[in-house]
């Protein structure tokens, strides 16, 4: 098949669908590929790299709609292009099926089949084509950029020749891709990095890429985001006040907002309010990645970056991921890759829409003449539900106290009893047994003591070579042997002689091999 | 040589037994501890066959020198990965030797009763030391004694079946699947029962038939029980049966009325027994259970797998081994099997050349013998102090870079800690998951012994590196240099 790309119409895109390499990579399915000249100039890829991969590069987009049978996009195609499309022909791009009624009705009048980036469901399977995933990643990544660059100071405290410089202090709102994302960034560029999210769970994420998770102390049973798909769902009205509070109180000591709170098909969640702005210092900036759906800073003008009175910055563009067009258009591509691969799974060159496959069903939105939007929830579940977890108490001094004085108390109370029971059993068996055998009996309950209190101590590594010393030693049977071998009876000798062979190779072996393990052991 | 003399000797055994089980408490000291073990034994030996009362002394020199002629064989010969085999064969030996050990006393005092009831004085019967003390026992003595010849007999032969099937499973000559006789515990707790009649016939006078009855029926007890239990349960059952090898002994040192076999058989048997509750401890199950062979009952329906185990070539593996600065890796039997230990240590080796902080994270339940994996690394030659246990190192995972799964599957499985229906709920794993990449090496896309899928192999940060696991290193390691 021909796959086709044209140069995106949205202003200011920069993105390309289609590299060099992922033509490469498409050609090993047995595709070939199409792209307008210039397509990929703004990204980096010059028309020469690409006919050096073997894409064939044409004069105009006409061109490219008319012959590709799958044409493959960035941005939602315009009504002319789809306009240009014909029955058969498959479009490969992001769509906003839910916003763009209009559209959809408009490919299916033309017979085209569309697969919306967007809609790629969020399973693990489909992780390698979840653009997105890449796109947020991205847009997190250049939001801390973005902010440094209108930041007057350094992210990392320092102390130079010149005075101390004071790290700054990052705080995260959301921590979905694009949100950990920004820790990322943020907290390798050494900045001390607060991030929030509504959904708990994340907690641990977050805290592994090195932020601090602003906990809330709230009664309220969380939320769990496997109902949703891994997104968040808005909070009610007490949690929101909660947490609203809790940004009031950190807002003056914060020196960059990063806010990426989306909820989908939702205005963006408030959560950075006027009088919040109002508290930081000048200088301070705020990176508002939800601009595009009214912002979590009402202040935020979409796609333009102003100065509020009190000198704080607020950056509302919505076009990160274009900002960073070479990067961006590496791993849509890829994106777009897998989900051709999907799409070819004999890798011969055929396309097979299949619409049984989860993913490619979730993403299809129009398909042979009908519209398939929205699609049915996937078979599988997914993510898998967290299990409940109780937060462990903590405990008070007092608290902590009773229940050291209750151990304490417990740990006697069954160490007296087993000693009493201990005890009573002993006086049982030396109220019937001979003297000659308590006598022994001592011995070997003493031994025993000693046993148990001298293995604890053996380390776990030698766990191996203590095995084979027991072994070794147990081969101490031989002292019984030798104590029969002496009889008079043919039958006892025999026995006692294969005795006292079979228990000097394990005297001899076991030995021979601890010293063997033992001197393997050796420090770096 | 006097009593005295070797009553001495047999305290100097004993102290010294205990300081060289004491010893092995870090590397260190245990070099200088198996010393001590071999010189107890020499002088328990020494002062046992110089002692009064033993005859036919050219004959146990004889039978001694060829003994230590295998053992020297075979302690040279074999291979650190068939360690838990050599070990369950030792073990079999000491049963064995119980059983002809507590038969014999029996046969000596059958002799030694007539001998006593025909009127002979004990000058002139020219008895051995046992025979001596055989003479001097009263009616509650010998029927103490018949309990302990019964004791000593039945633990003994179980130890021997038992151990003699431990070895052939862990020698891959018996298959590893749990196999049970129809009835299954029944017919072990009926022989039991036999066994208890047998042993009171025998207390009641009948004769030496009896014992040779519970010899062969708790041969059978030992061989199906072992029978019935899977290959990577053994940890637990080769420590079992060194606890009871010691037991074994103990009961014949009663038998005989010598402290020091009692000493030495209550010290291996205790070991033994801790040995299997640290092992029952870290697969998180009841001895019984495992005993009783299979995996506890669940309730509920175990979590959906869902996902896809993505597959990585020896080019990645090795550009994100380049990019990683702290490596760990974690063995499993897997290793052992494909006897990869020394690519794994020229993989430490070259990645600690290039500055990377590389070690090893050992589950207690790794391989088939506890403490299996220290000793193959050990041989290896990976310096043991980049070889950590479980709980040192669990908690730096979600600072490591790069986590490598070689041949092991449960002991990382998520499964344990996420999903309270899994059969390994529970379970203390090694939850290699938080590390920011994971590896693993692994033949197939089978699961694991308990035969559950591992959730680790789905996650995002998982790649698969499909393959024997010492051809994938072997691979892996023409990469890095």
């Amino acid at each position: 098949m021909l796959i086709g790309t044209p140069k995106e119409q949205f202003e200011g895109e920069r993105r390309v669908a289609l590299t060099p390499d992922s033509a490469k990579a498409l050609a090993k399915l047995g595709h070939s590929a199409l792209i307008e000249s210039g397509a990929g100039a703004a990204a980096g890829f010059s028309d020469a790299a690409y006919a050096e991969a073997g894409v064939e590069v044409v004069k105009n987009a006409g061109v490219v709609w008319s012959k590709a049978d799958v044409v493959a996009k960035v941005r939602p195609p315009s009504e002319s292009e789809v306009a240009q499309m014909r029955s058969g022909q498959t479009l490969i791009s992001f769509f906003n099926p839910a916003g763009n009624a209009d559209l959809m009705e408009q490919a299916k009048e033309q017979g085209a089949s569309v697969i919306a980036m967007e809609m790629v469901p969020r399973i693990s399977r489909a992780q390698k084509m979840d653009a997105l995933s890449s796109m947020a990643n991205i847009a997190g990544y250049r939001a801390v950029i973005e902010a440094g660059n209108n930041f007057g100071r350094f992210f990392t405290g320092q102390v130079t020749a010149a005075g101390k410089v004071p790290p700054a202090k990052v705080l995260v709102i959301g921590a979905g891709v694009a949100g950990l994302a920004a820790i990322g960034t943020a907290t390798s560029l050494g900045a001390i990095t607060y991030a929030f999210d509504v959904r708990p769970e994340v907690a641990e994420q977050i805290e592994s890429m090195g932020a601090e998770f602003v906990f809330l102390d709230f009664e309220e049973s969380s939320q769990d985001s496997a109902a949703t798909g891994g997104y968040a769902a808005p909070s009610s009205p007490e949690f929101r006040e909660k947490q609203l509070a809790k940004f009031r109180e950190m807002a003056p000591e914060i020196d960059i907002v990063i806010a990426t709170a989306l909820i989908p098909n939702r205005e963006a969640p408030e959560l950075w309010t006027p009088d919040m702005v109002a508290m930081m210092k000048p200088g301070s900036v705020i990176v508002d990645l939800a601009a595009e759906k009214g912002g979590n800073c009402k202040l935020t003008v979409p796609d333009e970056k102003i100065v509020t009175d009190n000198g704080v910055t607020i950056v509302g563009y919505t076009d990160f991921p274009s900002r960073m067009a070479a990067q961006a258009s590496t791993l849509y591509s890829t994106n777009i890759r897998h989900m051709l691969t999907d799409l070819t799974p004999d890798k011969d060159g055929k396309i097979n829409h299949n619409m049984e496959d989860d993913v490619i069903r979730g993403a299809t939105v129009t398909h042979q003449g009908e519209i398939t939007y929205p699609p049915p929830p996937p078979k599988v579940a997914a993510i898998a539900a967290a299990p409940k977890k109780d937060k462990p108490k903590e405990l008070t001094a007092e608290e902590k106290k009773a229940k050291e004085v209750a151990d304490f108390k417990a740990a006697t109370k069954s160490q007296v009893g087993l000693l009493v029971i201990g005890g009573v059993i002993m006086a049982i068996i030396g109220a019937f047994a001979p003297a000659s055998f308590m006598q022994h009996f001592i011995v070997f309950a003493l031994a025993c003591f000693i046993g148990f209190q001298v293995i604890w101590g053996v380390a776990h590594s030698l766990h191996t070579p203590l095995m084979a010393i027991t072994n070794a030693i147990s081969g101490i049977v031989i002292v019984g042997a030798l104590l029969q071998i002496g009889s008079g009876n043919m039958l006892v000798v025999l026995l006692s002689l294969v005795s006292v062979l079979i228990a000097s190779i394990n005297i001899v072996g076991g030995f021979l091999v601890t010293r063997r393990m033992l001197a393997m052991f050796q420090k770096s | 040589m006097g009593v005295g003399i070797q009553s001495a000797a047999y305290i100097a055994a004993s102290v010294l037994f205990i300081l060289s089980l004491g010893g092995l408490k870090n590397q260190e000291s245990a070099k200088r501890a198996i010393y001590y073990g071999i010189v107890g034994m020499a002088l328990a030996v020494i002062a046992t066959v110089f002692g009064p009362g033993v005859q036919n002394i050219a004959l146990i020199l004889v039978a001694i020198a060829a003994g230590s002629f295998a053992g020297v064989y075979i302690a040279g010969k074999v291979q650190m990965t068939d360690m838990p085999q050599l070990v369950a064969a030792l073990h079999s030996f000491v049963g064995l030797a119980a059983v002809f050990i507590g038969l014999n006393a029996d046969i000596m005092l059958g002799s030694v009763t007539a001998l006593r009831d025909s009127g002979v004085n004990l000058a002139e019967a020219d008895l051995t030391g046992f025979g001596e003390r055989l003479w001097a026992k009263d009616a509650v003595e010998i029927a103490i004694l018949k309990v302990e010849v019964f004791l000593g007999i039945f633990i003994g032969a179980v130890t021997f079946t038992g151990s003699v099937i431990a070895f052939g499973k862990l020698a891959g000559k018996v298959s590893g699947s749990p196999k049970q006789l129809p009835g299954g515990h029944m017919l072990n707790a009926a022989a039991l029962a036999i066994c208890v009649i047998l042993g009171i016939m025998y207390f009641n006078g009948a004769g030496i038939w009896t014992m040779v009855l519970v010899t062969i029926i708790a041969g059978f007890i030992g061989w199906h029980l072992i029978m019935g239990i899977g290959g990577a349960d053994m940890p637990v059952v080769v420590s079992m049966l060194n606890s009871y090898s010691g037991w074994a002994a103990a009961a014949i040192g009663f038998t005989l009325g010598n402290d020091l076999l009692i000493v030495t058989g209550a010290l291996v048997g205790s070991s033994g027994a801790i040995l299997s509750y640290i092992m029952c401890k870290a697969m998180n199950r009841k001895f019984v259970s495992v005993i009783l062979g299979g995996f506890g009952g669940t309730s509920g329906p175990q979590m959906q797998v869902e996902g896809e185990q993505i597959a990585i070539d020896a080019d990645g593996v090795a550009s994100a081994l380049d990019d990683a600065d702290s490596i760990v890796i974690i063995p499993g039997y897997g290793m052992a099997v494909a006897q990869a230990q020394q690519s794994v240590s020229e993989l430490t080796k070259r990645l600690r050349a290039k500055g990377k902080t590389v070690r090893f994270a050992i589950h207690p339940v790794a391989g088939r013998l506890p403490g299996h994996m220290n000793v193959l690394l050990a041989e290896a030659r990976v310096p043991y102090d980049i070889v950590l246990e479980m709980d040192e190192i669990n908690d730096d995972f979600p600072t490591t870079d790069v986590a490598i799964v070689i041949g092991s599957n449960d002991i990382v499985n998520p499964a344990a800690q996420d999903d309270p229906n899994s059969p390994i709920a529970g379970m203390p794993v090694l939850e290699v998951w938080k590390a920011k990449q994971v590896f693993v090496s692994k033949r197939g896309q089978g699961t694991g012994y308990s035969g559950i899928e591992n959730p680790l192999f789905f996650k995002e940060n998982t790649r698969m590196f499909y393959g024997d696991a010492k051809k994938s290193l072997d691979e892996l390691l023409t990469k890095i240099d």
